[in-house]
């Protein structure tokens, strides 16, 4: 009943090749390229002060978004879940807007609210606070391109999950908060951590967003991937790999949590 | 309120569903409608204008035709990957499964740099292909293969559960009748795997139309020959033409809304069709 032999093995000399070239390829030269020049440059490529800057704005921009996604996330996935309401399917559709939007477009908006040009800009110039090409902007886009990340991971599982759990805790005597705590969170965890690590994974890498809103100023406005950006045009090649390469290793980290939560998840079935 | 809402002994509806809508108009609505607010600013004429200059109109035959083509390959292959990866086993094949999400987890810049690096004329891949007169980085080529990158996962992912939970005894009913192993396959599971296929194929093709930083790396970005129109509406706003990068904006993005309407639509008519 199954195929012949030697198509199953076609078929899987081919998808591997495919596979092979477009995912295994630039894995390899990803790390090949960064340490094409040695260890030495590579060091000091990632521990120059640009670097060392760009690393702190990322890693401040993920610590500010992921938090406040995560507790979006629970909100909307609780009243979504939980509740019966009309406009349910617009809110659920509203949080997937980000994946629709290019990025570009994601961080320009956020210029045309809060630019010179903008709806505030000028309130926001006359009393001296800046937005746009500047921290806080890169703050703004990083929330908005990675909102919809933990919601969407928690949405679909907490409604197979079902009302009877929690309404079982009240009944017993349960508040809100306890029911949350002790009979919600231990049934989504698996979710919620994969959904944390791809929301922390996007926050750090996002590169179009930020790239309208930040300012490129070196030291100062920039993330990894955008300093990754600049040390590419410069054609300081191995610095630049240097540097994305430590993107890569999160990227595997993502991966191999992935698929541990994937096996966790199994396992609970 | 209370009149619309079933009651509900569980708590928190009021703080959770207000707090969810205060979030999305703050982070979403209000900024979107900025964007269709300031396309409004422009006359009718202008408008149109804008979105037609032959410039703006290469930009979206490279864009979308690209994606296409792309989400084509995507559909092929990831299905054949998927069934691959469901139904056979062999040595790597759970490393394989895993690395399908690379293009997930990769941020686009890194991805940007290394397709440009592999598929340039003195790269790994590039220079394999130099000698024969094939070049791809800095032509649309590039941007063809950065789309495929990273719609890769869509149709793979989409189409794998659904061959997990076929059940084997409609393909055996099937043989039990004579059908040989093509006919079962063409008449019996591609239809059922048809609508994931789709779905895929459209998650792909929404991906690569908005997608920036994969591929202004390998791309030439040159106006009217590889210019992508997300670096297009990016180039505007560097020349603070924000009405004009407004105009393309909303008809890219009416664009993706009525294509994901399609899709879903194909699904829903393909669905009825295979229900049993």
């Amino acid at each position: 009943m199954d195929e012949p032999w030697a198509v199953r093995w076609l078929m899987i000399g081919t998808a591997l090749l495919f596979l092979g070239l477009f995912l295994l390829i630039p894995l390899a030269a990803v790390f090949s390229q960064a340490l094409e020049k040695g260890l030495a440059v590579y060091l000091s490529a990632i521990s120059e002060p640009d670097a060392i800057s760009a690393i702190q704005l990322t890693v401040l921009a993920a610590a500010i978004s992921v938090p406040l996604n995560l507790i979006f996330g629970i909100m909307a996935a609780w009243a979504i879940a939980k509740f019966e309401f009309p406009g349910k399917s617009l809110i659920i559709t509203l949080i997937d807007l980000p994946f629709t939007v290019s990025p570009i477009i994601s961080g320009m908006v956020y210029v045309l609210i809060f630019g010179l040009q903008g709806w505030i800009g000028p309130w926001l110039y006359a009393h001296d606070i800046k937005i746009i090409f500047a921290v806080p902007g890169v703050i703004l886009a990083t929330i908005f391109v990675t909102f919809p990340f933990i919601a969407r991971e928690l949405i679909p599982l907490m409604e197979s999950q079902g009302r009877e759990e929690e309404e079982a805790a009240l009944t017993l005597g349960a508040g809100g908060l306890q029911t949350f705590f002790r009979v919600t969170l231990p049934n989504i965890k698996w979710a919620l951590l994969y959904g944390v690590i791809l929301c922390n994974a996007r926050a750090m890498g996002e590169f179009g967003a930020v790239s309208v809103v930040s300012g490129h100023i070196r030291g100062s406005t920039n993330t990894i991937p955008l300093h990754v950006e600049i040390l590419y045009n410069e054609y300081n090649f191995a610095a630049a790999f240097a540097v994305a390469s430590l993107l890569a290793m999160l990227a595997l980290v993502t991966l191999a949590v992935k698929s541990l939560v994937g096996w966790k998840m199994r396992e609970e079935t | 309120m209370k009149s619309v809402i079933k009651h509900n002994v569980i708590p928190g509806f009021g703080l959770t569903l207000g707090y969810t809508i205060l979030y999305l108009s703050l982070i979403v609505i209000i900024p979107l409608s900025a964007l269709f607010f300031k396309a409004a600013t422009l006359s009718w004429t202008d408008f149109i204008t804008a979105v037609t200059s032959p410039r703006v109109v290469a930009s979206y035959r490279i864009t979308f035709g690209a994606a296409l083509a792309a989400a084509v390959i995507n559909a092929i292959f990831g299905l054949l990957a998927a069934w691959v990866l469901v139904r056979y086993r062999f040595p790597g094949r759970k490393i394989m499964d895993a690395l399908v999400d690379l293009p997930f987890a990769l941020p686009t810049a890194v991805a940007g740099i290394t397709l440009a690096t592999v598929y340039a004329p003195n790269g790994w891949i590039g220079k394999w292909l130099e000698p024969h007169g094939i070049k791809i980085a800095y032509t649309p080529l590039g941007i063809l293969v950065a789309m495929i990158f990273i719609g890769l996962p869509f149709v793979v992912r989409t189409v794998q559960p659904v061959l997990e939970a076929m059940e084997t005894e409609i393909e055996e009913a099937s043989a039990c009748l004579g059908a040989n192993r093509f006919q079962t396959f063409t008449r019996v599971l591609f239809p059922t795997i048809l609508p994931s296929v789709l779905t895929g194929f459209s998650l792909a093709f929404a991906r690569a139309v908005g997608e920036y930083g994969s591929i202004i790396f390998i791309a030439g970005n040159m106006p009217m020959v590889s210019e992508i129109t997300p670096l297009l509406i990016l180039t505007k706003l560097e020349q603070y033409d924000y009405a004009g990068a407004t105009a393309i904006a909303s008809v890219m993005l009416m664009a993706s809304f009525s294509m994901l309407l399609v899709i879903n639509l194909l699904q829903k008519s393909s669905r009825r069709y295979v229900e049993y």
